[in-house]
């Protein structure tokens, strides 16, 4: 049995034998993008005829409830790495948001609706000094999110220690974890869902989205084009904030406990995401649907893995290999390619 | 400081070309030295508020445990300052430590005869094979370190537990004359230590004076110009991964040996405390810049932090903030100073026209 679902794992493989043409037409729009979601449907097929309780509605609900944080947090990072930068700090900002929920559940008094949006209030003050650093005093991303990574961490545990606050009320807590009515569906897709459609019309269907892109191509370029590149990844950065203090709040009332330890590590996955859903990391290119679909890939493997009693742990084998494989065989094959077009044309000159 | 003519054509790579060489040297010269010097006055000041406070906290045994905790930080920041030093980043150290722990671990239990020696050369081995997995993958690949790395540190990682599959070795498992290397003192200096100085002096040496190491700054000031300027790009960015594969096992063979006690998840996170510790030193995350010395003794300062935060009775939960702090304070400080070493220079070339 685990070994039938561990060759659910080759779909990425089986979608290579037309990588060949996919990596020529890389460039042109939306074909990584095609590889992914073509991934995604093989991997949701196999696992639903071959891995026992993967195709049920409880499944549906735990596999969209765990890939909430993830989702929620790659929009802003897709955007992010577009423009050339990185925000390594996030799984610290929603330990942080979530601790100070906790805090303030506990100490102020305050209402949860106020406290609420006071965490979101909070996560973009977080994602701003961020961005201060990054863009005012011009430090790369890369090295000042590592420092915010630590700081932030550290901030959370500072706040509540190694305890837990978990007497949230249970109408909250049950409100995050329910469905739609009729169906399985979790209702926080719903959110997920407006603000995907927020992100994709702003980086695909605005000006402000094609400046993303030119940023990541180029800074000055972009910045002689009228581009006022040091704002705009500065509200980027913000914007990265909030979300985080978002997926924190929901992180608290999903698992009814506020630590300082939630959410350790997630960054490095959001990012295996991302570089998955086809965005380069030098910025510049890449889909939010490429992304999407690379979470939602990540997920059902886990997801259909794990129910294959493959060790949780162990799993990051496969997310790993994802990753690498989707950078390597693109340019392997390509290499192959122009290697064997070469020599065609080389054969008729030599006749 | 006498310098050999073969390091003269490097020179201009690792910095403007403008200007003419012995000059600029010195001026950099300077203000590396002034980073190792600012890292240890911070170092001893930290000592010195820490030892008012609780004298105890210079004792032996206190020093010992320092001198015990951060060794193989050190060596894992040396690795990755070489690394660093060609504009790369190795992420997956953390995981190459602990696969090359376990599997140390590993095979004391299933050849309880083999010597210490043994075990060292194949950990560095072992290492190094992860290293040429990552090296091999870059070239091929033809995309930033950081992407591949980051898949590597998942997969080294999950093969380490897929293999242990929820077993853990005990000290018990492990000879005696190997558990000792991890606490034995020479003249009151732990064992652990004294090999991480002596990494420390070897990588810093060949950072310094040898000609393959001088490239390595050339390749991280501008990759294309060293390409341009007949340095073998590819080659010497393999062989720094190997290098620091192997690093990364010498310290997973050094925790094994500490420990004693071992399970999958050794060295867990260990990665970004790596890179922090190269940042504190002085390392320049985008390459170019920095030394096996700084970043040592950036290792070496994070370890203080966190003891001195014990003893000072700092809640120990103010530790990773106080770190994050730091790092962006040290890279803070090098903007500070490059744009101020870029005004000087502008100074004085429109002085010279």
């Amino acid at each position: 049995m685990a070994h039938d679902s561990l060759y659910a794992a080759p779909p990425t493989a089986e979608a290579e034998p037309g990588a060949g043409r996919i990596a020529s037409l890389r460039g042109l729009l939306g074909s990584w993008d095609a590889v992914i979601v073509v991934a995604l449907v093989v991997v949701v097929l196999l696992a639903g005829l071959t891995v026992e309780n993967f195709a049920t509605g409880r499944n549906a609900q735990f596999l969209l409830l765990d890939l909430m944080p993830l989702a929620l947090i790659a929009l802003p990072m897709t955007l992010i790495v577009i423009t050339g930068e990185i925000d390594l700090s996030v799984a610290s900002m929603v330990g942080l948001s979530s601790t100070l929920m906790g805090q303030l559940w506990l100490s102020s008094g305050l209402s949860l609706e106020l406290i609420c949006v006071l965490v979101v209030l909070l996560g973009a003050v977080l994602g701003a000094v961020n961005g201060l650093f990054v863009t005012g005093f011009g430090l790369p991303s890369l090295a000042v999110t590592i420092g915010t990574l630590a700081l932030y961490r550290g901030l959370s545990f500072v706040v509540l220690g190694d305890q837990a606050v978990a007497d949230f009320p249970a109408d909250w807590t049950a409100a995050v974890v329910r469905n739609i009515p009729g169906t399985s569906v979790p209702v926080v897709v719903v959110p997920l869902l407006l603000l995907a459609v927020v992100f994709a019309v702003v980086l695909h269907a605005t000006p402000a989205g094609r400046a993303l892109y030119a940023m990541g191509n180029n800074d000055q370029a972009a910045t002689f084009t009228g581009v006022s590149v040091a704002r705009t990844k500065f509200w980027l950065f913000v914007v990265s904030g909030a979300v985080c203090g978002l997926v924190g709040i929901f992180w608290t009332l999903r698992y009814a406990s506020a630590r300082g330890d939630n959410a350790t590590g997630l960054e490095l996955t959001v990012v295996t995401a991302v570089l998955l859903g086809g965005v380069s990391i030098f910025g510049g290119r890449g889909a939010l649907v490429g992304v999407l679909a690379g979470v939602l890939l990540l997920g059902v493997l886990r997801n259909a893995l794990q129910l294959a009693d493959v060790d949780a742990n162990a799993l990051t084998i496969v997310t790993g290999t994802l990753l690498v494989a989707s950078v390597v065989l693109p340019n392997a094959v390509a290499d192959v390619r122009a290697r064997l077009h070469r020599r065609r044309q080389r054969q008729p000159a030599a006749s | 400081m006498s310098r050999t003519g073969a390091v003269a054509p490097d020179q201009t790579a690792e910095h403007a070309p403008t200007d003419p060489g012995q000059q600029r040297r010195g001026l950099t010269e300077r203000l590396l030295a002034v980073r190792e010097l600012s890292l240890l006055i911070a170092l001893g000041l930290l000592v010195l508020v820490t030892t008012l406070r609780n004298d105890r906290f210079l004792s032996g045994q206190s020093v010992k445990d320092l001198l015990l905790g951060c060794a193989i930080l050190v060596i894992l920041a040396v690795g990755q300052t070489v690394v660093i030093v060609t504009r790369n980043v190795d992420l997956s150290v953390g995981s190459i430590l602990g696969l090359v722990a376990f599997a140390t671990g590993t095979l004391f239990v299933s050849a309880p005869g083999t010597p210490w020696p043994v075990a060292f050369v194949l950990g560095v081995a072992l290492g190094a094979l992860c290293g040429v997995v990552n090296g091999g993958l870059i070239a091929v690949a033809r995309v930033p370190a950081l992407v591949i790395t980051l898949g590597t540190l998942y997969v080294f990682r999950g093969v380490d537990y897929y293999w242990a599959s929820g077993r853990q070795i005990n000290a018990a498992d492990m000879p005696q004359s190997f558990l000792r290397l991890g606490n034995q003192t020479v003249f009151g200096v732990p064992v652990l230590f004294l090999v991480a100085l002596v990494v420390v002096a070897a990588v810093g040496f060949y950072l310094r004076s040898y000609r393959s190491g001088r490239e390595l700054y050339a390749i991280g000031s501008e990759p294309a110009a060293a390409r341009l300027s007949g340095i073998p790009v590819g080659r010497r960015v393999f062989a720094v991964f190997v290098a620091s594969g192997a690093l990364a096992g010498l310290a997973g063979v050094l925790y094994a040996a500490r420990f004693g006690t071992l399970d999958a998840a050794a060295g867990t996170g260990l990665e970004l405390q790596v890179v922090a510790a190269a940042v504190v030193g002085g390392v320049a995350i985008f390459g170019g810049s920095g030394s096996a010395y700084g970043a040592a003794l950036g290792a070496v300062l994070l370890t203080t932090i966190g003891s001195s935060l014990a003893v000072l009775r700092i809640d120990p939960f103010w530790q990773q903030a106080v770190v994050g702090a730091l790092i962006l304070a040290a890279i803070g400080l090098d903007r500070l100073v490059a744009l101020r070493v870029a005004a000087r220079l502008r100074g004085r070339s429109a002085h010279g026209a």
